[in-house]
């Protein structure tokens, strides 16, 4: 090695230092300033205000509301997604590729569409809010309402995650276990569950990260009554309606530092579920 | 003993399995050996509980267990590609048989333990416990998914192709060390090969099958000697299959003197002579012998294989020792005689 040149290292894989930086240059106008911009307005607030806003009841409920209802639609979605991922792989029947193409629907329907069909499908009168309301269940127009906005919103991203994976689990891996004497469901939840975890997990994130972000079909449904079915961007609008720009912006930059720190916790649990499949694997 | 009677199974209108019947015997270990199609590894999931015949019967130990799950049979089965649980180490592998029963047939945790040392010392794994499959080779995957079978003390042991995704040397010492194992614990055990030198090595008792039938049963010295059909002859190590005339009980082979007993064929007319190409003797040419010439002449280690060209234009291939072809002084285009030690004719084919 020439000596002018000593400790620069050589990479096989070409261009690592022009792809990082189209990378992050990309991020910084695509996520970071607008998000930074963000806080710089939120910062504009004294300490007493902010308090304010913390103890605002309706701030509050709509956090509640907005945080406990997609965790409440993302497991919802986990489970419903696992079983529908599970049905369009391991089972044919005429007209799967019909129901698998229908999975996605959601992501390309306009919310607001899907918010109005599903609010008039669970009004009191409705097709299915008939069905249920001599239970005593009311959806439309309740939190209820949101959660299963949520959920439709929310499915494609499970269904999608744990398609492949759930395809790439070799049959063998079920004989063998079968053969050892496992029944269906010890086979289930030792050696099939496991497998998916961390797709299943990822899916979880994706749906969780857009329910709490959904704003069209929550909004038709749950009739936003203040304070109790009410999500946090509809109270953002409500707040920019009436001019407090300040306030609204405070309130994103809260539900942003929140998202943030769950989908980081998401992420922490998936790292550790990986690490933990292929500890030190070459 | 475990049998199955008169089993037939399609996929489709492919037929894998036609009217198959077979007794493996305890303590022996039997090889299904074949081309890829001939219904072997079939056979071997139906045995397992893998696959449900359509007809035919399954009968482990005296019952009969056609309709049985496969995990009420207590057969292990090993896989080609290991089929190890991959989120699980080498340890939880291996005990996976014994935790998943339930209440009172499950060993209490430390024995559990005891008997996963026992079998990773068994398999010469012992420093590997902790380990995950990803971060073993896989030849001791292979292991690994021999003791997790074996954990559960099946009454059969299946091996389906169980060295086929291994290279020549693991392979080699691999099936040494599998018939080792067997003549220690005495297990049953059926494995499935496309390798004739794999089956002749590691078993008791070799089962030959071709397009969903059995071509033949019987020890690895019999198979190899006194092959039943066509089939078995052309499967079973190298053989040169000439067309002959069958008349008077004597075959002519490509119209040479070459004239050989033909014992179990009584027809007339066209068949195949099949000779071993370690059974011709090759001569100085003289008189009263058939000739041939030297076509080519290959060395392959301590052996020469020669292509002789018959008249007629028919090439038989023989092999003779690096001694032989010395004493011989062999060369390309050397003019020799020939006689045949040992061949065998069926008539019609």
């Amino acid at each position: 090695m020439p000596k002018n040149n000593p400790a620069k290292p050589w990479r096989v894989i070409p261009g690592f230092g022009l792809t990082l930086g189209l990378t992050l240059g990309w991020l910084s106008v695509l996520v970071l300033i607008p998000l930074t911009s963000l806080f710089v307005m939120a910062s504009g607030l004294s300490f007493e205000q902010w308090l304010a806003i913390f103890a605002d009841t309706r701030v509050q409920a709509a956090f509640r509301l907005s945080f406990g209802g997609a965790l409440v639609a993302a497991l919802i979605n986990a489970a419903a997604g696992l079983l529908v991922a599970w049905v369009l792989v391991r089972h044919d029947f005429p007209g799967r590729r019909l129901v698998d193409a229908m999975v996605d629907l959601p992501f390309a329907l306009p919310t607001a569409v899907a918010g109005i069909a599903l609010a008039a499908l669970y009004a009191p009168q409705g097709w299915i809010g008939r069905l249920i309301e001599p239970f005593g269940i009311k959806v439309a127009f309740t939190p209820l309402g949101a959660i299963v906005a949520m959920v439709f919103v929310g499915l494609p991203f499970v269904v999608r995650t744990v398609q492949p994976v759930l395809a790439d689990i070799d049959s063998e891996v079920e004989e063998a276990a079968a053969s050892l004497g496992a029944g269906r469901w010890q086979t289930f939840h030792r050696v099939i569950l496991p497998t998916l975890a961390p797709a299943l997990l990822t899916g979880f994130a994706l749906a969780f990260a857009r329910a709490v972000g959904e704003y069209g079909s929550v909004i038709f449904i749950a009739g936003n009554f203040p304070g109790l079915s009410e999500i946090v961007p509809l109270l953002i609008v409500v707040r920019l309606e009436q001019y407090d720009y300040v306030g609204a912006t405070a309130i994103a930059a809260i539900m942003l530092v929140a998202s943030f720190v769950l989908l980081l916790a998401i992420n922490g649990l998936q790292r550790w579920n990986r690490d933990r499949l292929s500890r030190g694997a070459a | 003993m475990i049998e199955v009677q008169n089993i037939t199974k399609h996929f489709g209108s492919f037929r894998a399995l036609d009217d198959v019947s077979l007794a493996v015997p305890k303590g022996k270990l039997v090889a299904l050996l074949g081309p890829s199609g001939s219904g072997k590894t079939t056979l071997l999931r139906i045995l397992a509980g893998l696959e449900a015949p359509d007809r035919g019967k399954v009968i482990l130990d005296g019952v009969e267990a056609t309709e049985q799950k496969a995990r009420d049979r207590g057969i292990g089965f090993v896989f080609q590609h290991y089929a190890l649980f991959r989120h699980m180490t080498v340890a939880d592998n291996i005990a996976f048989g014994l935790t998943v029963r339930k209440g009172k047939d499950r060993p209490p945790r430390a024995e559990i333990d005891r008997r996963v040392a026992a079998l990773l010392d068994l398999v010469q794994l012992s420093g590997l416990a902790g380990r995950y499959p990803t971060q073993l080779s896989g030849g001791q995957r292979q292991r690994v998914a021999l003791a997790r079978a074996l954990a559960v003390e099946p009454r059969l042991l299946l091996l389906d192709e169980p060295f086929g995704a291994l290279d020549a040397q693991v392979r080699k010492e691999l099936r040494r060390w599998l018939r080792r194992l067997h003549d220690e614990l005495g297990l049953t055990g059926v494995f499935v090969t496309h390798d004739q030198e794999e089956a002749l090595e590691v078993a008791d008792e070799v089962v030959v099958m071709n397009k969903g039938r059995i071509e033949q049963v019987g020890s690895p010295a019999a198979i190899y000697d006194s092959p039943a059909t066509p089939f078995v002859y052309r499967f079973l190590g190298n053989v040169n299959s000439l067309p002959c005339a069958i008349h008077d009980g004597r075959a002519e082979i490509a119209g040479l003197s070459l004239a050989i007993e033909a014992p179990n064929s009584g027809g007339e007319g066209n068949g195949i002579a099949f000779v071993r190409p370690h059974d011709v003797e090759v001569r100085p040419p003289a008189d009263g012998l058939p000739r041939a010439v030297v076509e080519q002449l290959a060395i392959l280690g301590p052996v020469v294989r020669a292509d002789l060209l018959l008249p007629g234009n028919i090439s038989l291939e023989v092999e003779l020792t690096r001694e032989q072809q010395n004493h011989l002084s062999l060369a390309k285009g050397s003019p020799v005689g020939l006689s045949l030690r040992r061949a065998r004719v069926f008539a019609g084919a």
